[in-house]
């Protein structure tokens, strides 16, 4: 007989699991750093995993899916359905702290903290750190980076450029 | 319970326009004034053809026949298409391109602050979703409408000829159809009148600091969202359904 907690530990092991699933942008960071694995439902033999997307066009979604699929099917998962989730809405705020790091030793600024969506004309985003030198002196050079997620920034004191994940 | 087609046709104005103003800011690729706008641009169509497929979705369990984002996207014609005439204007220059998106950012704004209240917990969830994504567009559109009004003499001209040339097109926004009016009185869309005085004031505020007068003729070009679109529909349904329709069934 399935028990309850024989079912909460294999949940368990298929979010330790997709901690291998990365996003194929930002390849340091795990589906499950950047918040957007939501459930994990078994029922019976059928495994439904609930997926929510950062930004509505991300181009990523679909290759993260696949890529979960393939992990799942080869270690012998059978009735796994990935379904995508769109309320409530992804935000940068289901980050984990751990992911953040990974980001910033990967280059790109983390979003900041207590950080509200910035929306009057020609407001800045407040104390974007340089990942590099860690200087807080830095100018937005384009609101869109080189994904939908990211804004490209300069460090006015070392003069690198730098992806910023912005804030949602 | 039946099909409620009033709700399925409104949400084909916002599909479509959303798909067609994302293949119109596609074209863009490789060709925006410079690099990191370019990326914008694309960025937001991507934005846009997102939410396309949301609505189509949303659509497709709505029909109940088990329709695909593609059969609707490139499986129908001219005529059953619903999209803003606005959508259609081509790109002339990079002050077309900012004024047509900053007149439906504007409107998308306000139209998903109401659609938050809709009675359809879908129609919720797509409009969070996108009222996030609207307040980066805005804020973009709005900068540059800024920047090209007060900038030099010819960025000023250039940007009062395009909101000249697009003023006609603004007025189809507010003005319901039927099936509009049937959805908005169910609660279940955004009522399209108060968001024209919302609309207006905040066109008014961004145009007094860009320095841009506003047209005093406000006749309104209709007939988009009935399937009666402008010549230009013709080109980019051609390009864009070309390669499903040449080769139906192809899959990767």
């Amino acid at each position: 007989m399935i028990q309850n907690s024989d079912i909460q530990a294999e949940v368990q092991s298929i979010f330790s699991l997709l901690e291998e699933v990365k996003d194929p942008e930002i390849p340091v960071l795990s589906v499950i750093d950047l918040g957007i694995v939501r459930d994990v439902i078994i029922t019976n033999e059928d495994i439904v995993i609930h997926i929510t997307p950062t930004y509505i066009g991300c181009p990523a979604m679909g290759v993260i899916e696949m890529d979960m699929l393939s992990l799942l099917w080869s270690i012998g998962y059978k009735n796994v359905k990935i379904e995508t989730v769109i309320s409530p809405a992804w935000t940068t705020d289901w980050m984990t702290e751990s992911g953040k790091q990974k980001l910033k030793e990967y280059g790109i600024a983390a979003p900041n903290k207590n950080s509200k969506l910035v929306r009057n004309i020609f407001e800045l985003e407040e104390n974007i750190a340089c990942p590099r030198c860690n200087s807080e002196h830095t100018l937005k050079i384009s609101e869109f980076g080189s994904t939908a997620c990211k804004a490209l920034y300069q460090c006015q004191d070392c003069k690198e450029p730098f992806d910023y994940f912005k804030c949602h | 319970m039946g099909i409620d087609k009033n709700l399925i046709s409104s949400l084909f104005v916002h599909a479509d326009t959303a798909l067609i103003h994302g293949q119109r800011l596609g074209e863009l690729c490789g060709h925006g004034p410079v690099l990191e706008q370019d990326i914008a641009l694309t960025n937001i169509s991507l934005d846009y053809i997102g939410r396309a497929r949301l609505y189509y979705d949303l659509i497709s369990k709505l029909e109940g026949n088990n329709k695909t984002e593609d059969d609707y996207a490139f499986h129908r014609i001219e005529s059953e298409f619903k999209n803003l005439l606005l959508v259609e204007y081509p790109n002339k220059d990079f002050a077309y391109t900012v004024a047509k998106q900053f007149f439906i950012d504007v409107f998308y704004y306000h139209f998903f602050l109401q659609c938050i209240e809709s009675k359809n917990q879908e129609i919720i969830s797509i409009s969070q979703k996108s009222l996030k994504e609207t307040v980066y567009h805005k804020k973009w559109s709005s900068e540059w409408i800024i920047r090209l009004g007060d900038g030099t003499d010819i960025s000023h001209q250039k940007m009062q000829n395009a909101v000249a040339d697009l003023w006609m097109y603004v007025g189809e926004m507010f003005v319901p159809t039927e099936f509009e009016q049937a959805a908005i009185k169910e609660n279940l869309m955004a009522d399209l009148l108060p968001i024209k005085s919302l609309w207006e004031a905040e066109v008014k505020d961004i145009f007094s600091i860009a320095g841009i007068k506003q047209a005093e003729n406000n006749w309104a070009q209709s007939g988009g969202k009935e399937g009666n679109h402008t010549e230009y529909m013709g080109y980019i349904l051609s390009e864009m359904q070309y390669i499903p329709r040449t080769y139906p069934n192809m899959i990767w």
